[in-house]
């Protein structure tokens, strides 16, 4: 029979985690009760979830050892076409709206995967590449023009603020980010590909040659990075009623620093969804209970910065720590 | 050895015409020829010496980040936190000057110093903390010092700069009609690539790129060199913020965004490989001027920043794409060579 092994649930990162974040949160809320009411709660989770949605896709990346960084263009290039489609044909249902930004996204996506999968370029450069490209691309596709609230349809803008897709239960963006949290969850834990996915992270040429095609798993990874970020596309622009240009720049930052400080590993195949959501909710908290308890608008920036410095090192320290004990362990 | 591989080696040690015209810079030399070629057709006044001159002023102050990126990336790191360097660094001497009222070289002192001082950091954690990439280290400074920066001007300007002739005179400045910025440039270049080409240092460089064990092993200072190229490296941004602020008059912390995106590029364009250990210091040069060529041509006939935005992205992919797509039969024996040894 299996035993609870106590010692090791308490050393699990994502208990730890969540312990420090109930603290964090009692900390805000004794300075500014404002923080922990039901409103501001929701409205946080609603602001922050395409991190949540875009940290689950970064999750996958950084699995395999790689990064995208043009996740933030991908979201604006994506969002925009599909804001430039609703502004021309009004009658544009919710769904096909979503749909075209998924499906410019996953295009975007699968042309970063096969540049680095194919091409053999680093994925740093790629994707810093793509960046440029996308940036300017969306630039020129709405001709350096918004997208504003009276030209995009009632349906779309109203997406953002009802709860029809659970029911009436929860917000649907916010259900939206926790149905792709569990479905990550299932695909990475039970099914072979997501196994593939840890395989790779872990030793590539180990996987090779236990005859896992690694070339078709990045491009599969950068793929659902940019399906993903399509996807934070379409929500960003229905949450902010506006499409503009410079949407979602530097959200990749927010983005690394979820998964980061969520315990996955930048060398690959070290990571989970529960760590990586408790990530997205802990920059959640930073952006918006620091400022409730009167921390300049203009430091958030270099705290998010020492944070994620802070994190990496502490990673390292910890995981040193951990191959001390088991060596400790195997002496006796 | 098998015979072919000792024919590809014997060919590789000797000196042969088509190898020569087959290198990366030639190719370079082409680009490099084609813009000149085609910003002579936009401007007739580009083929001057003060066109030349004007045109090459106009991403000059940037190059300066560009000479020890090669180092970095010659090593097999990156280095993107350079433009919040840039911020930081004239963020500080800015309001040095005008809030603390220190004079304006000991103000240019402090602004080398904090730059090198951020490269020291990024350095420092690299070598104290060897599991991290290169990568996510400066990408959390990235964030970090421009978050400083924010923090210290918020949504202001350090404004004033240009009261001070000398001063700004380091960016418009020249003498017999050559800029001072260019005079700099040049010898920084010279000294940058003897280091590179003609000492132990650059040895180690290469050495590190190819194979960092390999290097340790054979009593390379893996550690100290790492650190001293990121100062570098720091230091060299915080040159370039000085005549960022020169040229400018200003100074905000939103300034030299991105300009890790054209460094970088430009080192790669130049035919360093990112993967370390390749590479060649004239290469970087040809390519800082191509890139910085195009730029100004383009912006000649108005087309968009955006249209830039695409130009370089595109040329940077192209740039590390092109090598790996086996083009002609030489690159396809060197690499066999290269997989055999």
């Amino acid at each position: 029979m299996d035993k609870i092994n106590l010692k090791k649930l308490i050393n699990a990162r994502e208990v730890s985690l969540f312990i420090v974040l109930i603290l964090f949160g009692i900390f805000i809320q004794l300075r500014n009760p404002a923080f922990g009411t039901p409103k501001n709660i929701n409205n946080m989770l609603i602001n922050y979830s395409t991190t949540m949605v875009l940290a689950i896709g970064m999750m996958s990346v950084l699995l395999i050892g790689g990064i995208d960084i043009s996740i933030g263009s991908i979201l604006a290039f994506a969002g925009m076409v599909s804001a430039l489609v609703i502004r021309d044909n009004p009658d544009t249902s919710v769904f096909v709206a979503i749909m075209i930004a998924v499906i410019v996204g996953g295009l975007c996506g699968l042309i970063n995967g096969l540049v680095i999968a194919k091409g053999g370029v680093p994925p740093i450069i790629a994707t810093m590449g793509s960046m440029n490209i996308l940036r300017g691309l969306t630039y020129l596709v709405a001709n350096n023009e918004w997208v504003a609230a009276y030209q995009i349809n009632e349906g779309f803008k109203k997406f953002a603020m009802s709860k029809y897709l659970s029911f009436g239960l929860i917000n649907n963006l916010i259900f939206i980010a926790f149905v792709i949290a569990l479905v990550a969850y299932c695909f990475l834990k039970y099914t072979r590909l997501g196994r593939k996915i840890y395989a790779v992270g872990n030793n590539a040429q180990a996987a090779e040659i236990s005859g896992i095609n690694i070339s078709r798993i990045k491009i599969l990874v950068y793929t659902l990075m940019g399906i993903l970020a399509g996807l934070s596309g379409a929500l960003w622009v229905s949450l902010y009623a506006s499409a503009q240009g410079d949407m979602g720049m530097g959200i990749e930052m927010d983005v690394i620093a979820a998964c980061v400080i969520g315990g996955v590993s930048l060398a690959g195949g070290r990571g989970s969804v529960v760590g990586v959501l408790l990530g997205a909710i802990t920059i959640a908290m930073l952006g918006n209970g620091l400022p409730l308890i009167g921390v300049s608008q203009f430091s958030l920036d270099a705290i998010k910065g020492a944070i994620i410095v802070l994190t990496v090192i502490l990673n390292v320290l910890l995981q040193r720590q951990k191959l001390k004990n088991s060596l400790r362990r195997r002496e006796i | 050895m098998n015979k072919e591989t000792k024919r590809v080696l014997i060919a590789e040690t000797t000196f042969s015409w088509k190898k020569f015209f087959l290198k990366w810079e030639w190719f370079l030399v082409l680009i490099f020829i084609g813009i000149n070629i085609m910003n002579s057709f936009i401007s007739p006044y580009y083929l001057s010496v003060s066109g030349l001159l004007s045109a090459t002023s106009s991403f000059l102050e940037k190059a300066f980040i560009v000479l020890p990126m090669v180092f970095i990336l010659i090593m097999g790191d990156i280095d993107i936190s350079v433009g919040s360097v840039v911020a930081l660094s004239a963020v500080i001497m800015g309001e040095s000057y005008n809030r603390l009222g220190l004079p304006m070289g000991l103000a240019i002192i402090i602004c080398l110093l904090v730059g090198a001082l951020c490269g020291f950091i990024n350095g420092f954690i690299l070598i104290k903390f060897k599991e991290l990439a290169p990568m996510i280290v400066t990408l959390g400074t990235q964030i970090l010092y421009r978050g400083i920066a924010t923090m210290i001007l918020k949504d202001q300007a350090s404004t004033g700069l240009t009261s001070i002739t000398w001063f700004s005179n380091l960016y418009w400045g020249s003498i017999f009609g050559i800029p001072y910025m260019l005079i700099v440039f040049i010898v920084f270049a010279v000294i940058f690539g003897y280091i590179l080409h003609k000492t132990n240092f650059g040895r180690y460089l290469y050495a590190i790129g190819s194979n960092e064990t390999a290097a340790h092993f054979s009593g390379v200072e893996v550690d100290k060199v790492r650190l001293i190229t990121f100062t570098l490296t720091g230091l060299f941004s915080a040159v370039t913020a000085v005549f960022l602020a020169s040229r400018m008059g200003s100074v905000r912390p939103n300034i030299a965004v991105g300009y890790e995106l054209e460094a970088i590029s430009m080192v790669v364009l130049g035919g360093i490989s990112s993967a370390g250990g390749k590479g060649n210091f004239i290469g970087a040069i040809i390519s800082i001027f191509i890139i910085g060529l195009l730029r100004y041509g383009l912006g000649l006939i108005n087309i968009p920043s955006q249209v830039m935005l695409v130009v370089i992205g595109s040329l940077l992919i192209l740039a590390v794409l092109i090598p790996q797509l086996n083009l002609g039969k030489y690159f396809r024996r060197k690499q066999g060579v290269v997989k055999e040894a």
